[in-house]
């Protein structure tokens, strides 16, 4: 084994910058395919839809606001994968609950099409999302760390990111609280629930989300979006129809 | 050779007596005295308690099957024989003459089962052992019989074996296939092989009734014939007498198993980088995939040994949920399964050998690419989940089905990642029912406080923060599963769907009603909205 040694860190040497410098070079050619959210000026300002085969990161405003985050996250995926491919659900167990398959049922994603990936720590969360994003299998994975995920920083994200454009895939990354830190994702959401439109006899109604757009490459950010998931049209809507008509900017424009 | 589980029925009549033969090979079946044969694993048939029977001898039983429109008798015990009963009787009449009379629906893929079994217990004979549908069989003994002491031997050896494990059957030596066939089916008739009848032939029956009008009512008859006449009479009845004389002889098919697929690979020196390793098992996939190939096989399970010059072996398996030959595929999953080894395969000293065996075949036929993007999909999950699979274990990946619980907690379950279980879409116009994220067990929350005891809640206290309640849904009741426990009990669940200020959604229950001394009923948080 000592006498190996040298030669094969010599090859390490040689080996380890090429990648880099591979990665670097790989640029997107053709601009990505994107699909709509169903609200007209949300999807002006996000220049005719999310982005494909992106990454997108998302995390809660608020602790409470996780499952709404989770639900977003899902319905996101559900737009991006189309009618036909599997979404993936790569998640760290943690105190959160589990994923309801009736519940999904009821947001209007079959749970049949969602492939469960339990990940025992952030590494091999990590790394499984790596296998996903690569594959051109899946049609949308949703990464849900369960912590801070330190690992999960700007080089990963730009991993996931480049393995996103060659295969197809669309990656959205489901941190549990704001990041605090640079990432690589092509956009940046903060999730809060909204109170929902209420029922007859004043039911909770559809779900209703509360959207801040962060930060998006090459756009602006844009804050305060309402908006509720019509299963039954299968896209998102204004929440209120009152706010419909300045739903562009949000209705509050300072965020 | 055969396992005790097994007890048979004679029917000397169902199936008529047919011929057999050949040189070397001695028939062995049901030649004047075929059978029917059930495993035991019936016991549903058996009209009353006791333990099942044996052996069918004493007991008046028969097998029916729907022939024409009715039900009829095709195999029958010697005790049902005895009473007078007879094939193709209808189970009807035959009820009216034996009142006690056992029916059972006749099995034939048991009796197929049984007799692949016999003719797998043959091989301990000669390697040369085929069935005979639907109950004989033929062994080739060319070669064989002196190490059982001679042909003479060797049929005893074989007869006795097949007497003990509940078998009738009769055994016959012959220069041909049909030549043991028939003195096995029709030897009771006659001593020799000219003696036999012209059914020993098993030709047509009318050719048969044309032959017995023409006086020909033995072989020896008919042998006595120039055979110019008979093939211009009666067509390929030359050729079955050829064959049973022995004149013309007949290739038997016999059952082999397939050798398992394996790969070797010996080192005069050892080689002491597990990448070289790697490099050699690469290799042995390429070949394991040929021979896959040339079987139209996939596996399914694959095992590569690491034997090092020392002795020890390190042992690496992957699984795969598709049956494939890829060498590409099979050489990454294994090389993602050596880098997840926890304890690392140490070369040592080196290793000596490796050996690939492919543990588990399927078949898998080549087929043309198409363009179609479905099924390239459905292929590249198949292998993703392989693949997560070998990196994180294959419990760590599932979908989900349904079950049939009203139990919230009991309404899905996890199943393998190759299923797609049918889920039902949920109700137009109505919000969601059912929480996003569910807890297991439910949380109990604290400080619920409602405006009448069987109320809604109108605040309550979780994880040490209050929610105030603005909006709410409810009760659905939901009934604990009193059928499914001894008691008979359990307390039913009032679930609310609720809304807070913020707009977060809830679904909490109470547990168990209001009761009369006073004890207020628990609470519980079991999921949340999106």
């Amino acid at each position: 084994m000592t006498c190996e040694s040298p030669p094969l860190s010599a090859r390490r040497r040689a080996a380890g910058p090429v990648p880099k410098i591979a990665l670097a070079q790989v640029e997107p050619v053709v601009p990505p395919s994107r699909f709509a959210l169903g609200v007209s000026r949300l999807d002006a300002i996000l220049g005719g839809g999310l982005a494909e085969a992106r990454l997108h990161e998302l995390w809660p405003a608020q602790a409470d606001d996780a499952p709404s985050a989770a639900g977003f996250a899902l319905l996101l995926a559900l737009k991006a994968a189309g009618p036909r491919r599997a979404i993936v659900w790569i998640e760290q167990q943690g105190r959160q609950g589990r994923l309801y398959p009736p519940g999904l049922a009821e947001l209007g994603i079959d749970p049949a099409r969602i492939l469960f990936v339990n990940a025992p720590d952030e590494k091999a969360l990590l790394r499984a999302a790596g296998d996903v994003v690569r594959s051109p299998a899946a049609g949308a994975v949703v990464i849900a760390p369960a912590g801070p995920a330190p690992l999960l920083d700007l080089t990963a994200s730009r991993r996931l990111t480049l393995f996103a454009e060659r295969s197809g895939t669309t990656a959205i990354l489901l941190r549990n609280a704001d990041p605090h830190a640079p990432s690589a994702a092509t956009t940046r959401w903060q999730i809060a629930a909204a109170p929902s439109r209420a029922l007859e006899a004043n039911a909770p109604g559809e779900p209703a989300f509360a959207l801040d757009l962060v930060r998006q490459r090459g756009g602006a950010p844009s804050y305060g979006w309402m908006l509720e998931w019509d299963r039954d049209r299968a896209g998102f809507a204004p929440l209120s129809r009152d706010l419909a008509a300045d739903a562009g900017g949000g209705y509050l424009a300072a965020g | 050779m055969l396992a005790e589980d097994i007890w048979r029925l004679d029917n000397p009549q169902i199936l008529p007596a047919r011929g057999e033969g050949d040189r070397d090979a001695q028939r062995r079946g049901g030649g004047g005295d075929p059978r029917a044969i059930r495993p035991t694993s019936i016991p549903l048939h058996r009209p009353s308690g006791g333990p099942p029977p044996r052996s069918g001898e004493d007991l008046p039983i028969v097998f029916v099957e729907k022939l024409n429109n009715a039900m009829r008798l095709t195999a029958l015990s010697r005790a049902a024989m005895a009473l007078g009963l007879t094939p193709n009787l209808t189970l009807a009449d035959a009820r009216a003459r034996v009142p006690d009379l056992i029916a059972l629906d006749r099995d034939h893929g048991a009796e197929a089962r049984l007799l692949a079994r016999i003719v797998a217990g043959c091989v301990r004979y000669t390697p040369m052992a085929a069935a005979e549908p639907p109950d004989g069989a033929i062994l080739d003994i060319t070669g064989c019989a002196h190490a059982f002491g001679g042909e003479a031997r060797l049929k005893a050896d074989l007869a006795q074996k097949l007497e003990a494990s509940g078998i009738t059957a009769i055994c016959a030596l012959g220069d041909t296939p049909e030549q043991a066939r028939a003195l096995a089916r029709f030897g009771h008739k006659a001593k020799d092989l000219p003696g036999l009848p012209v059914d020993a032939l098993e030709a047509d029956p009318a050719v048969t009734l044309a032959l017995r009008r023409a006086g020909l009512k033995t072989i020896g008859d008919l042998a006595s014939r120039p055979r110019k006449m008979l093939a211009a009479r009666f067509g390929d009845l030359a050729i079955r007498l050829g064959r049973l004389l022995g004149e013309q002889d007949r290739h038997i098919s016999p059952e082999r198993p397939l050798p398992p697929v394996f790969g070797l690979r010996r080192f005069a020196e050892p080689i002491g980088r597990i990448e070289d390793a790697l490099a050699c098992l690469e290799e042995l996939a390429q070949e394991a995939a040929q021979i896959l190939l040339e079987r139209h096989q996939g596996g399914r399970r694959f095992a590569a040994r690491f034997f090092r010059s020392d002795g020890a072996i390190a042992r690496v398996e992957i699984g795969t949920g598709q049956p494939t030959r890829d060498p590409a595929l099979l050489i990454r999953l294994f090389r993602e399964r050596v880098d997840a080894l926890s304890d690392p395969i140490d070369p040592g000293f080196g290793f000596d050998m490796i050996r690939l065996d492919v543990g588990q075949c399927e078949a898998l036929t080549a087929r043309q690419d198409d363009h179609l993007a479905p099924a390239r999909h459905e292929e590249d999950l198949a292998e993703l989940i392989d693949r997560l699979s070998v990196r994180l274990g294959a419990r760590r990946i599932h979908r989900v089905q349904p079950e049939n619980s009203h139990i919230p907690e009991c309404a899905a379950s996890a199943c393998a990642p190759s299923q797609m279980p049918a889920w039902d879409s949920a109700p137009e116009g109505e919000p969601p029912m059912r929480p996003l994220r569910l807890f297991d067990p439910p949380q109990p929350v604290g400080a619920v406080m409602s405006e009448v005891p069987d109320g809604p809640p109108m605040r309550f206290t979780w994880r040490g923060r209050t929610y105030g309640i603005t909006r709410w849904e409810g009760p659905e009741r939901i009934a604990a599963e009193w059928w499914r426990r001894r008691d008979r009990g359990g307390r039913p669940r009032d679930y609310y769907r609720v809304e807070d200020e913020a707009g977060h959604r809830f679904w909490l229950f109470r547990h168990g009603l209001h009761e009369t001394d006073g004890t207020a009923p628990d609470w519980y948080l079991h999921g949340q909205f999106a």
